[in-house]
């Protein structure tokens, strides 16, 4: 009777322990291109999740709750990821993801999340992915077309008219062309000349030669490196005197150290804010979240933080919130990050609501001019 | 801006495109001679070429002058080892599974780079700085010069080889029958190993030269070796001016096509004439069809 008490004591204890263990952690899972095509993007996520799970969890947790981290390579595969959301969703049991990194990987996923009910924090740009909006779908990047009206509001106050595309044609350039030709409708502008590059081109001076004799007013350039890097070296070879603007896509100091300093002097581009932190007014409300953010990048892996690190921490920062706020459920978890609001993060300041579930606006950018190899606040 | 400028322009910037097309293209010709396979890693060549320099020049601290024969060297080495163990130790393959076992060797020759070094682009300076330079109303870079320099040096220089020297004819002899080479005492296998040197030797030295115009990263080796490869089936997979000039004409279609036409078939227009010309003229534009006698 005693040895049967004691097992029993001793099985209620160890069920006690899983109990607790489980009342204690929240499983969260992560999909990243951590390998393939957009490693560049995977990479810097998946770094930025990680530490800030380890940083959370050595300061206790969220509200005492222990946080655990499940990343998953898709290696820029749809297919992979479709796999991989399953297992993330039915063997792992996550509350919520963090990621794709890329507009394909989540457009792929969207059907199993809405299915299963579990939320996803997308780091992918593409604007498909928000609008419309999806029950349990939402997204850190702020829309292309919010970098595109920001380089048009700019635009305007020069008195530039006619513009000049050149975009890349992959996904992010295709993208960018269609908001650039909607807005420039809407806003006034012509378009004199619409070329493109493949996105592993070494030469542009036949497309900027085209462009020359077009004789727009801008030259608008869509792509991320190092295509754009080319164009503004091109640019240079052709002695262009045409002002040219580059998308919040090379928003690094990479862009400026592939083009050349020299090349790349008083080239016009809408940056994320992370990369200008220390130039912004000291009451900008995020100047303090990119610094920290910056600071402790630089000391875990020893190079600058960049925007897409940046999605993850957003996305990151928004289902803590969530938890935070006493959610513990996939259903809490997504009514609480639909109702954040002026949530303070990397890429801007986030309001979401039923009918936004991006939560940016115009202030997500700020337009920067190149001025020897430094950025400078435009006016 | 006139037209005629506009016109000089694509084809400047198309003759230059088409020179590096060209000389990645006669590092596949010339394996091609040698051994009848197509060297799929030829771009993986070109690829290191770059950025060994860059390693070199960079964390080495080597002047500029020191760095390039050493990344060809290095390149070399690579392209050696290539042979003695992916196509070497075959004994009775065919040159299809070869074709096979070189475009395996590129996918790892590349997945090492990417380890080794890093994803991201790299520049490297230019070697002669980066003042454009203008010439009948077209600008070019120094760089450019550079690479019409190189390319015409090293067609000299294989012109020079393959018909004066004694390995260069009997590598000649090994492409037109390798059993008749053999037999009359030429050893085939070290004909083989020295393509190999040769090319990758050749595509090191273009990827060296055109770095600094078109930036390096481990996989800059896919795109232009498909077009160094394009260039060589025009010209009919010559090792000699065949190539050359499909290369340039390569370029040079590119160019006015992405001007005058669109630049969305930029790419298309290169591989619309690599299909026509392998629909139509399989032995290449400059060749005569081979006769066979019965």
């Amino acid at each position: 009777m005693k040895k049967l008490l004691a097992i029993l004591l001793g099985g209620t204890m160890v069920l006690h322990a899983g109990l607790a263990l489980a009342a204690g952690t929240v499983r969260i899972g992560a999909l990243f291109s951590v390998t393939g095509p957009a490693s560049f993007l995977g990479e810097p996520e998946k770094n930025t999740l990680e530490m800030l799970v380890k940083d959370i969890n050595s300061k206790g947790g969220v509200k005492g709750t222990k946080l655990e981290l499940v990343v998953y390579d898709t290696q820029g595969d749809s297919t992979k990821a479709k796999q991989l959301v399953n297992k993330l969703i039915k063997n792992d049991k996550v509350v919520a993801i963090v990621g794709p990194s890329t507009t394909g990987d989540t457009m792929a996923i969207i059907e199993d999340v809405e299915k299963a009910g579990i939320p996803l924090v997308s780091c992918a740009a593409g604007i498909k992915i928000t609008e419309p909006v999806k029950k349990w779908v939402f997204k850190t990047p702020a829309n292309d077309h919010v970098a595109a009206e920001k380089i048009f509001n700019y635009m305007a106050t020069k008195k530039q008219k006619s513009i000049a595309l050149l975009t890349v044609s992959d996904a992010f350039g295709s993208s960018g062309r269609e908001q650039l030709k909607t807005l420039a409708k809407q806003k006034g502008f012509t378009i004199v000349a619409d070329e493109v590059y493949g996105p592993k081109d070494t030469d542009m001076t036949p497309q900027l030669t085209k462009i020359k004799g077009a004789k727009p007013d801008a030259i608008i350039c869509w792509g991320t490196n190092p295509g754009p890097a080319v164009v503004t070296r091109n640019v240079k070879q052709l002695g262009l005197k045409i002002p040219l603007y580059q998308s919040h896509g090379v928003a690094s100091k990479k862009y400026i150290e592939l083009a050349g300093a020299d090349n790349a002097e008083g080239v016009l581009l809408p940056a994320g804010k992370l990369a200008i932190y220390d130039k912004l007014k000291p009451s900008d409300p995020q100047q303090k979240v990119l610094r920290e953010y910056d600071q402790s990048y630089r000391k875990n892996y020893n190079v600058e933080a960049s925007t897409f690190g940046g999605y993850a921490y957003d996305a990151f920062l928004m289902i803590t919130d969530a938890i935070k706020k006493g959610a513990t459920t996939p259903e809490q978890i997504r009514s609480n990050i639909e109702q954040s609001k002026k949530l303070v993060g990397v890429s801007g300041v986030f309001t979401m609501s039923p009918a936004d579930h991006n939560g940016l606006d115009l202030s997500a950018f700020e337009m920067v001019r190149i001025t020897k190899g430094d950025w400078e606040l435009a006016r | 801006m006139p037209i005629f400028d506009q016109l000089t322009q694509y084809l400047f910037s198309g003759l230059a495109t088409g020179a590096i097309y060209a000389l990645i293209g006669l590092g596949f010709a010339i394996i091609y001679n040698a051994t009848g396979i197509i060297n799929f890693a030829q771009g993986e060549f070109v690829m290191l070429g770059g950025m060994f320099t860059l390693s070199l020049l960079g964390g080495a601290g080597l002047p500029l002058g020191g760095a390039v024969p050493v990344a060809i060297i290095l390149t070399t080495v690579v392209g050696m080892v290539f042979e003695r163990l992916a196509i070497r130790p075959l004994k009775s393959a065919t040159p299809l599974s070869l074709v096979i076992i070189t475009i395996g060797g590129s996918i790892l020759i590349r997945g090492i780079a990417m380890l080794g070094w890093d994803k991201d682009t790299h520049s490297l300076p230019g070697f002669s700085g980066d003042e454009p330079i203008e010439m009948f109303g077209a600008s070019l870079m120094p760089q450019h010069l550079w690479i019409f320099v190189v390319t015409i040096f090293v067609i000299g220089c294989s012109k020079l080889f393959f018909n004066y020297t004694v390995s260069g004819k009997a590598m000649r002899a090994c492409s037109y029958n390798s059993r008749a080479a053999s037999l009359i005492g030429i050893d085939v296998r070290r004909m083989v190993l020295f393509s190999f040197i040769i090319s990758s030797a050749m595509g090191s030295l273009a990827g060296i030269i055109i770095a600094p115009l078109t930036m390096t990263a481990y996989d800059v080796g896919i795109m232009l070796g498909l077009k160094g490869f394009c260039a060589a089936i025009i010209g009919g997979m010559s090792s000699g001016f065949g190539t050359v000039l499909g290369g340039l004409l390569l370029g040079i279609l590119e160019s006015l096509g992405a001007g005058l036409i669109s630049s969305g078939y930029k790419d298309a227009i290169a591989f619309v004439i690599l299909l026509l010309i392998l629909f139509i003229r399989p032995q290449g534009l400059f060749k005569k069809a081979e006769t066979e006698r019965v």
